[in-house]
């Protein structure tokens, strides 16, 4: 059983690690902040947020892509959306595959989007996963009686 | 009635009376964010989803009869990309108003388009902030928030 020390010495190195691969950028940094004693599960609820709106643009352009006419207009739109959230919660990667998945919907080019649109569900996979196991390890700290390490 | 005793032009309101801002967004994520952006600032928060659910709420909608007599909004934040209504065109009508011009209104983006700036600090807008919102930009919206007059 790791001592709370331990288990807080984990959570910042890997909190560090995921800022170093580029998965979360200093907007993260920033939710964090805003997250207090009054408020102790902003950050979680959030991205609970981000999870939810996320899987729902991914659906919809999925089926966008798949369409005989495809509406380059409304996946731009739906790409602009996770964008802007990916971009207000500090998920950087998934934000910039987005960049590109604009440039190609402007290009109506069919097979860029299709490829942005897997690389994109890819970066969310990861940063899914990723943020998962940061409140697992956030949760694991304060069972055990600890308080969670600030950001640096 | 509350004096201001430092030097800087501070708005100070009785203990009881928070600023109410009123922040317009079509993305739950930038509502919770914003929401709580200004509650730390100690500033009461109403959100709506999109302009037309601003406008009734400030009871300038289209066949809505002005009913101001308890509204108190002393600062309305909108983005300026959402469907239906933009916030350039949510702006506008709110500075037609005439019981409601006289509000600050902050637009906020994700895109830095030079003209949209302009065309929006021109429609009356208080300021133009980039998004993502951080916590430096609360400070700024602090400073435009109006204090009403009873």
């Amino acid at each position: 059983m790791d001592s709370v020390v331990q288990l807080q010495r984990q959570l910042v190195d890997y909190r560090a690690q995921l800022f170093n691969e580029g998965f979360l950028d200093e907007q993260f940094n920033q939710l964090q902040q805003l997250q207090d004693e009054s408020n102790p599960d902003f950050v979680v609820e959030v991205v609970t947020l981000f999870f939810e709106d996320s899987e729902r643009l991914l659906d919809e352009l999925a089926k966008a892509l798949e369409q005989q006419s495809v509406d380059y207009r409304k996946i731009d739109a739906h790409v602009h959306q996770l964008k802007g959230s990916s971009s207000s919660i500090g998920a950087q990667r998934v934000q910039k595959v987005c960049i590109g998945f604009r440039n190609f919907c402007e290009e109506r080019n069919i097979e860029g989007c299709q490829k942005c649109l897997q690389q994109v569900k890819h970066e969310y996979s990861l940063v899914k996963t990723k943020l998962e196991t940061l409140f697992k390890l956030e949760q694991k700290i304060l069972a055990a009686g600890g308080s969670i390490p600030l950001p640096m | 009635m509350a004096s201001s005793s430092s030097s800087l032009p501070s708005m100070e309101f009785d203990i009881d009376e928070k600023p109410h801002v009123l922040a317009v967004d079509d993305s739950s994520i930038d509502r919770k964010v914003i929401e709580r952006l200004l509650t730390n600032s100690t500033c009461r928060v109403t959100t709506a989803e999109n302009g037309k659910r601003a406008l009734e709420y400030l009871g300038l909608a289209d066949g809505q009869h002005p009913n101001h007599g308890d509204l108190k909004v002393n600062m309305i934040i909108t983005d300026y990309s959402m469907p239906g209504m933009t916030g350039y065109e949510l702006l506008k009508r709110i500075k037609e108003s005439p019981n409601m011009k006289e509000i600050p209104v902050v637009v906020v983006s994700s895109e830095n388009i030079p003209t949209r700036i302009n065309q929006c600090m021109e429609g009356g807008a208080q300021e133009f902030l980039l998004k993502p919102l951080q916590l430096s930009d609360a400070k700024k919206l602090r400073c435009h928030i109006k204090k009403l007059n009873n």
